[in-house]
């Protein structure tokens, strides 16, 4: 009888063994076949070759074969030519762009979280809201309101101005977008950083004798910086990405973002798909920094979970 | 002496003004789309002049074929778009829930490793994402034609994460005594998790659902990068191809019609998520539970 309850045990723990692994199983493969092989594919077509005669992007799978030249050209045109431009132009929207998120976003969280009172729900309804609708409604919403003749241009009418050509080519126009676009996304988390801190703390501040002002910049902004940054990077990832705000705002050389050339080389030719995977490749390593730490972040998230 | 003497004597000025820029915040955020709303309402053409109340945006008649219900571009592009997120939502959240249970309870190398996989789309630009897609139905996976084939599985992969996050939080929370207390009184693995495990889960799987099919319906970039022609084209693609070509009022309805659906799915999701809070004794308002899923 003993002996059979242990056969029985060890049979149900050789099954657990497997069961576990066998869960994960499905998905594991999907990503690897959907999302780690087409990653590599990125590589294998920035370091292919291009077919001369059908004059299209042929991938090399094989590293021992590749190519590096298409690469490096991107790297030339980076560093001294047409390319540089746009990245610095990319970097310089990304940067003003965050910044007037975080200047904007940071009292709204603030407030919501903290000092709204007995309408808090109704507050934070009102923060949601825009994630509920779709990026493209929100920028469309902004072309019906600035195309030519239409609701700003009449506002600049009524006071005798002469309105400036909105869609066509200006800078703030684009990083307004941006700003719009992205900021409800940088509030949620600055919220939810805002609202763990412990009034007790800010308490303890204020009967040691702090001032509002200093318990605001050496505690409580202290206390919320990790939602600072985890905003910061999760607006900044999709801002480096970006190539339809630009292209919906303005649609100007003037204003073309390092995603506009991706989207330009791989949605748009056929031929140059070779220089798309190698812009995108650039991009992500623009972008690297950023990743592993929103990766580590989230990581940390879950082992706290965890435990 | 004279400034913290100021602070205590009106302790809400601060609040005042903040009060002041989060509703000037929240106006400015809403006024816009307050305005592209009230003119798929227009009984009219144009998108700034108001020329009364109408429905034809909306519905019209078959004749005109002017309306999200009765032109073939729009009517297509709701097709479209509903079709794939339930197609998502279907294949998505199970394969999901099955890798957060996997991934919660699989010790070793190859589980750290496979959950870093897990981690990666979440982190990934959708650009880098379209873009890597693109790249290997065009050149690897061809049997792959782009269109609704390619954008499902598109949309499948980027929501898989999301609701391995959303399953896990809750697998943490419940821990593994109800699942042990019933192996315990006799259950097979397998009794224990479909007759322990998922009943207490499944608030969790609700929302997973309903998120999912949310995020499908509003994508943009793997939606645009991987479809193939007219009719794989969805709501957010039609709106960024049509937007800046000055288009009649019925593209605001379209936009209109995508927003009450997302906001359908995500109040179906709210409520799943209250009554998993409610059971495990949280008091949480559903509003409170709606911005804790949307971080």
């Amino acid at each position: 009888m003993p002996t059979n309850l242990q056969a029985g045990e060890s049979d149900a723990v050789g099954q657990r063994r497997w069961v576990w692994p066998g869960f994960a199983l499905p998905g594991v493969v999907w990503l690897l076949l959907l999302f780690l092989v087409p990653f590599y594919a990125i590589f294998a077509v920035a370091m292919g070759r291009t077919d001369p005669i059908f004059n299209r992007a042929v991938p090399e799978w094989n590293p021992i074969y590749w190519d590096v030249s298409a690469f490096t050209g991107v790297v030339e045109d980076l560093f001294s030519g047409q390319l540089g431009t746009i990245a610095l132009r990319t970097i310089g929207y990304v940067a003003v762009a965050s910044f007037l998120c975080l200047l904007i976003g940071y009292p709204v969280a603030y407030f919501v979280s903290r000092r709204s009172g007995k309408w808090r729900g109704l507050w934070l309804l009102a923060i949601l809201t825009p994630f509920w609708i779709n990026y493209l409604m929100r920028m469309m919403a902004w072309i019906n309101l600035l195309s030519p003749g239409a609701q700003v241009d009449q506002t600049f009418f009524l006071f005798g101005l002469d309105p400036p050509s909105w869609l066509a080519g200006q800078h703030f126009v684009v990083i307004l977008g941006l700003v719009y676009g992205y900021i409800p996304f940088l509030i949620l988390p600055l919220f939810g950083a805002l609202d763990r801190i412990d009034e007790a703390t800010l308490e303890a501040s204020k009967d040691l004798g702090a001032s509002p002002a200093r318990t605001f910049w050496r505690v409580t902004l202290p206390l919320s910086k990790q939602g600072i940054l985890a905003g910061l990077v999760i607006i900044m990832l999709p801002m480096f990405g970006d190539y339809y705000t630009p292209n919906l705002l303005s649609g100007s050389p003037r204003t073309v973002m390092m995603g506009n050339s991706i989207d330009q080389y791989i949605n748009q030719t056929t031929s140059q798909g070779g220089t798309g995977a190698a812009l995108t490749i650039v991009l992500m390593m623009f972008v690297a920094a950023l990743m592993a730490y929103y990766l580590v972040t989230i990581n940390r998230a879950t082992k706290e979970a965890r435990e | 002496m004279s400034s913290p003497g100021k602070g205590k004597a009106n302790p809400w000025a601060g609040s005042r003004l903040l009060a002041l820029t989060t509703s000037a915040y929240i106006l400015w955020s809403l006024i816009p789309v307050a305005i592209a709303i009230t003119f798929s309402f227009n009984d009219g053409r144009s998108r700034s002049a108001w020329q009364g109340f109408s429905t034809r945006w909306y519905v019209g008649t078959r004749e005109a074929a002017e309306s999200v219900l009765f032109d073939p571009s729009l009517r297509s592009a709701l097709n479209q778009s509903i079709k794939l997120a339930i197609l998502t939502m279907l294949v998505a959240t199970p394969i999901g829930v099955a890798l957060a249970i996997g991934l919660a309870r699989w010790r070793g190398r190859l589980a750290k490793a496979s959950n870093f996989l897990m981690l990666f789309p979440l982190v990934t630009p959708e650009l880098v994402m379209g873009v890597a897609l693109f790249l290997v139905f065009a050149n690897l996976y061809d049997f792959v034609s782009f269109g609704t084939l390619a954008q499902f599985l598109g949309h499948v992969t980027f929501s898989i994460s999301f609701v391995v996050i959303i399953v896990r939080g809750r697998l943490f929370a419940i821990g593994r005594d109800y699942e042990e207390a019933a192996m315990d009184l006799g259950a097979t693995p397998f009794e224990a998790m479909r007759r322990v495990l998922l009943p207490l889960l499944s608030p969790a799987i609700l929302a997973s659902f309903a998120i999912v099919f949310a995020l499908s319906i509003d994508d943009f970039v793997i939606s645009q990068f991987l479809s193939g022609g007219a009719s794989s084209i969805t709501i957010p693609v039609r709106l960024y191809a049509g937007a800046r070509l000055a288009p009649p009022p019925s593209l605001n309805a379209l936009a209109t019609v995508l927003m009450l659906i997302t906001i359908l799915a995500i109040v179906l999701a709210g409520l799943a998520f209250r009554a998993w809070k409610k059971r495990s004794g949280g008091d949480e308002s559903t509003i409170e539970s709606l911005a804790s899923f949307e971080m």
